[in-house]
Formats: C-alpha cells, structure tokens, sequence
C-alpha cells in the first residue's frame, strides 16, 4: 500500500484577500451590530432630541426642563427616596439572608415567599398597595375597626404620608431583588470563615461586620448598583399611589411624553437619569473596589 | 490549659439514621496531644466540632478544665482551632489573620503587635505580615492558620486534618514543626485525622475510631503494636498488620493450614478453638532454609522498598505482607520459610474480631 502525500490544505488555496479579515472581527461583528443598532442609535438619537430643534444645537429644551415647577421637587423626591430606602432595604435583605442562612424550618418556603414581589409587575404592586392606602382601603378600614379614625394617607397635601407609602410599597416591592443577590452572595462564601470566626470568640456583630460583611462585598456592590439604578427608574408604583402629587423623574418624563406631548423635554428627563446612573455605578465601583487578589478563596 | 472530659456523647445527623457519635466517653489529660484516628465517616470530625461548640450533641456532656461546655457557643469556650480549609480570612492580610482572635478578645494593640511578632517569628512568616493570603502558598496558608490558633490563650487547641491539603513533603516536614510547637506551647490539643502515620508520629494518645464509637484508646505504640480489634490492626500501620486465620489444637498447639506453629502460652487457655492470628510484617523473620517452627510460604510479589522488601506471600490460601531486609534476595514463586515470635503474635476472635485475652 502506497501511502500518497495529503493534498494541500484548502486554506493555502484561498486568496490572501480573504484572511485579512480577522477571525475576530466576525466573532464579535455580531454583537457590534445589534448593539449599535439596539443600543447605540437610540441613545444618540435621545440626545439629539434633547439637544435639536429645527434649527440645530439648542438648549432650550433643557431649559424648559430645569424651568418647570415640577422639575425639583420630582428631582428632590427621588432622592430622597433612594436615601431612606436603599439603607433599609439593605438591612431587610441582609437580615432576612441571614435569617434564612440559620436553616429554620421551611427556610425554602420562606425564600419563596420572600421572593414573590419580584414576579410581580410594578404597577400591580402599585394597585395592590392603592387598595391598601386609599381613604376607604384597608388600612383605614382596620383604623377604623380598631376605633380610630382613618387618614388620607394619599392626599396631595401631605407629602410626608405619601413618601411613606410609596416608601413601603418600593421596599415591598423591591427588597426581593437585594434579597435574592445577598442569598446567592451567602452561600458562595464557604461556612468554615464564619466558624473561624466564632471559634476565635467572635460576636454575632464582629462576625458580621469582620468576616461576613467584607466577603459579601462583590455581592453587595452588584445589588447596590442594580437597586440604585433601578431606585432612580421608580415610577409605576408612585404613579398609581400619588398620580402626579408626588412627582419623581422617570414619572416627568413621562408626563412630558404623553401627557404634554413633548419628546424634547422628555429626552432631556432620561439623560439626567441616565447620567447620574452613571455616576452613582462608577462611585459604587471605586467605594468598594474589591482589595483581595484571586477571588475570595 | 484544662483537661477535657467528654461523657456519653451521642450525636445524630438531622435526617441521618445512624449516629455520627455513639456514646462516646473520653477524658483528655491537661497538657496533652490526643489524636483521634479514623476512616472518614467514624465520626471523628464530629467529635471536635462538638468539642468546638460548631454542633451540638443530641445528649451527653462535654467539660473543658471543670467547666460544663456542652452548650455554650464556640466564642465562650475559650479554644482555639485549626481549619482543614485552613479558613483564612482572604480579604485581610497576614497580621490581621494572625491576631484575629485577640482583637475579638480586646487585648490591647501592643500586646497583638508582640503576639503576631512571635508567632511569626515561630512560623516564619515574618516576610508576609502585609501580604493578602491570596499572594501565599498553600503551605503558607496553613502557617497563618496555626499561627492565628497559637497567638491567643486557649484552653484547647483543636486541629481538624490540618496537614491534609498538603503535598507529601510539605506534611512530612511541617508534622515535625508542628510536634514541636505544640510540645513547647503545652496547650491541650486535639487533632483530628484519617492518617495513621500521623497519628502514631503526633499523639501522646490515640483514640481510634470506627462507626461514631472509639474502637482502641491508648499510646500510640501500644494502639499500633497491640490492636484491640482486627479493624484497629487492618487501620493502623503501613502495611497494615496481616490476619491469618489459624486453629487452636485440644492440645493448645497452634495450626495454619497443615503446618504447626509455636504458639504462646497464652493460647493454652484456647483449645479446641478457631482463631485469627494476627501479625505485622516486620514481626515475620524470613529464611530461605528450612528451620523448626518455621512455615512454608510462596512468594507472589517482590516490591524493593529502599530500606526494605516488601514481600507477597501465600501461605496456605491467605496471602501476607511481610518484610525481608533489603539484602534478602527472591522471586516470585519461590518457597521461603516465615518465623514468628510468640510475643509479636497478637489473637482474635474469629466471630467477634476481638483481641483474646488470656483468662
């Protein structure tokens, strides 16, 4: 049996043209593609509409913005809100993580439980809780089983008992998604640090603070982003709460858009929400930039 | 320093139907090294963290220097511990890891400082105070975690296979380290492992454990040359000790097969019974002729060991490991003729496992 030479390898064949275009390109042209055109041309085209009027650059729109009644209380609103309810909502989840970490009876039950608000829709979880806060819901209805007399919690004077409900029903709503992080974070961080710890005469505090905090960290850093983004996005349940009485960004630039009919201002709204996530992720990333090398192990 | 008591401690697993400790007893000299030996399994890990308060017992008491622990959470109980994970904090350095459990304590910073310097001139891990244990080996790693069990006062220092994720040489070396460490320290020391050369090398007292019970509790020479079971026997030692099933004549002679033996005066009291002897490969002499007493046997394997050889051999249907000096020179299906001495041999029960005693 006569063993013949292997024929040439086709690739030699083809033209030198054809290899000047890298294997990369065609790995990530793809992805290139349908982010520029999902992602890349409406953000250029939310700031040209923010910034163009028929007549070119102008910064009119920004101005009708900044001018509006509504602009700072909604600006003033938000923020507010993020800074009550992201630290308490942090300790909830915490809290109920570490609940669950403790192995009590029916701990799947509870996480399930725990994690039903983040399968509902945020303007259903508006609604429910309407049901509860409005004059005649259930809240004042039990008020009034009890003998006291029921409040208006929703009405458009009183600021202070609207930011409490929407307060409530956000944390509601929205603690789930911090909780399902830390949980994931916990049972990445193996049980021998907690042992050391304890066995080291650690308190349940020192532990959590020394040990237990510090490893969660990578953990913590994803939900604060996610929440504090998401946190600046709140609308749907403030919108069915308070309706325009307590105005929050997202909620401005929704009514510029439907309501007053200006895409223009609209626009403007979301790149202040757009640039200050922005900022509020790169301060997170460099306030808890991550000090151990190769991981936590 | 304290002594331990450990009374009646019974510990099932949640959903486990076995128990992982089955009333066990066991006091614990102040100042001294205990090893607990076992396959994985025996309950010996459970045993500790018992001893650590990292899992409570179902019932039974545990008393560290007069003081009832058994409850207590492991922060009270004034120990200390070894991790097999090493469990060194990885997000703080090497001075932090090392005085941990004196800054849980409040000592004084000065007093951590000198502390730390001590056990990291002791460890020598003087060069990596500032390091993070990511940027350390796995040896170095296990130093931080011993250093940080030495640096605080502890009643008891607990070890839970602490040379096992080392490689061979590292364990052989840092085993010596580690005697004389905690020889020097005289703190009261539990250590936990599956390895028997560690065990024997390490311990002033070994309790060897087999099923959640302690099968043998004794000096290691003692557990080692005079196994109170044929599990004990087949764990411990390298190889581990050769049974042979043999018989007792009504005249109190013994007989493997069809060939007789000398047999100790022990057995007297036997006769008439089917027994397993019991014997270690260095306890078998060796020849090429034939002398009185001696049995035939038939080479199988030859493994050249270095200091030894190790032979394979078939006497009578069982086979056993013995051990010839390095000089002896065979192959393998050769006839070469095994001696045992009557005070190395070692009898068991045949039904029960059970070392005979004489009655």
């Amino acid at each position: 049996m006569t063993v013949q030479a292997p024929p040439a390898p086709a690739k030699a064949a083809t033209p030198v043209r054809r290899r000047s275009v890298p294997a990369a390109v065609w790995l990530i042209g793809p992805s290139v593609v349908f982010m520029t055109l999902l992602l890349g041309w409406p953000v250029i085209e939310g700031v040209m509409q923010a910034f163009r009027n028929e007549q070119g650059f102008t910064l009119e729109f920004v101005t009708r913005m900044v001018q509006d009644p509504y602009f700072w209380p909604a600006v003033r609103n938000t923020l507010l809100l993020i800074a009550v309810m992201i630290p308490i909502q942090f300790a909830f989840a915490i809290g109920m993580a570490l609940l669950l970490r403790a192995n009590p009876r029916l701990n799947k039950v509870h996480f399930f439980i725990w994690a039903i608000p983040l399968a509902l829709s945020d303007l259903a979880a508006g609604l429910v809780w309407l049901s509860i806060f409005n004059d005649r819901g259930y809240l004042n209805s039990a008020l009034a089983w009890l003998g006291i007399e029921g409040v208006s919690w929703l009405a458009y004077d009183n600021q202070t008992t609207m930011f409490i409900c929407v307060l409530i029903a956000e944390l509601w709503r929205a603690t789930s998604l911090v909780l399902v992080i830390v949980v994931a974070g916990l049972q990445g961080i193996p049980k021998d640090y907690d042992e050391a710890a304890q066995v080291f005469g650690a308190s349940f505090w020192q532990r959590l603070r020394h040990v237990t905090l510090p490893l969660l960290k990578p953990s913590l850093q994803v939900a604060l982003i996610l929440r504090t983004i998401l946190a600046f996005q709140t609308f749907a349940v403030a919108q069915a709460l308070t309706g325009q009485n307590f105005p929050l960004v997202v909620g401005e630039t929704y009514r510029w858009y439907t309501g007053l009919q200006n895409p223009n201002v609209a626009a403007a709204l979301a790149l202040v929400i757009l640039a200050v996530s922005m900022l509020t992720s790169i301060f997170y990333l460099r306030a808890l930039r991550e000090k151990t090398q190769g991981g936590t192990r | 320093m304290a002594d331990i008591s450990i009374s009646n401690l019974i510990k099932t697993y949640p959903g486990g139907t076995e128990r992982a400790t089955d009333d066990v007893s066991l006091h614990i000299a102040d100042g001294s090294f205990t090893v607990l030996l076992g396959p994985s399994g025996c309950g010996k890990t459970t045993l500790l963290r018992m001893l650590a308060g990292l899992e409570l017992p179902d019932s039974g008491s545990i008393s560290i220097g007069g003081r009832d622990v058994t409850y207590l959470p492991p922060n009270k109980r004034n120990i200390s511990m070894v991790f097999q994970s090493y469990a060194v904090f990885p997000h703080r350095s090497v001075r932090y890891n090392i005085g941990f459990g004196l800054q849980m304590a409040k000592v004084a910073k000065e007093q951590i400082d000198k502390k730390v310097q001590w056990a990291a001139d002791l460890l020598q891990l003087t060069p990596y105070l500032d390091r993070l244990p990511a940027q350390l080996s796995g040896g170095q790693r296990q130093r931080v975690a011993v250093a940080r069990a030495i640096v605080v006062d502890a009643d008891v220092l607990l070890m839970d296979e602490p040379l096992s994720n080392l490689d061979a040489l590292l364990r052989l070396n840092f085993r010596s380290e580690l005697k004389k460490i905690v020889q020097d320290l005289g703190t009261t020391t539990v250590y936990v492992t599956h390895d028997q050369s560690e065990a024997l090398s390490l311990g002033d007292q070994v309790a060897v454990m087999r099923k959640g019970r302690i099968a043998q509790l004794g000096d290691p020479l003692d557990v080692y040359d005079a196994p109170s079971d044929r599990f004990v026997g087949g764990f411990i030692g390298s190889p581990p000790m050769n049974f042979v099933d043999a018989a007792v004549t009504p005249d109190g002679e013994l007989v493997v097969g069809d060939q007789r033996l000398m047999a100790p005066s022990l057995l007297q009291s036997f006769g008439n019974h089917s027994i397993v002897l019991g014997v270690r490969a260095e306890n078998v002499s060796v020849a090429k002729e034939r002398a009185s007493g001696h049995i035939a046997a038939t080479v199988l394997v030859v493994e050249p060991m270095g200091s030894t050889i190790l032979l394979t051999v078939d006497v009578e249907g069982q086979t056993l490991k013995v051990q010839a000096p390095p000089s002896f020179r065979t192959a393998p299906h050769q006839t070469i003729w095994l001696g045992f001495s009557p005070n190395t041999m070692r009898f068991y029960d045949r039904e029960t496992s059970m070392a005979l005693e004489a009655n």
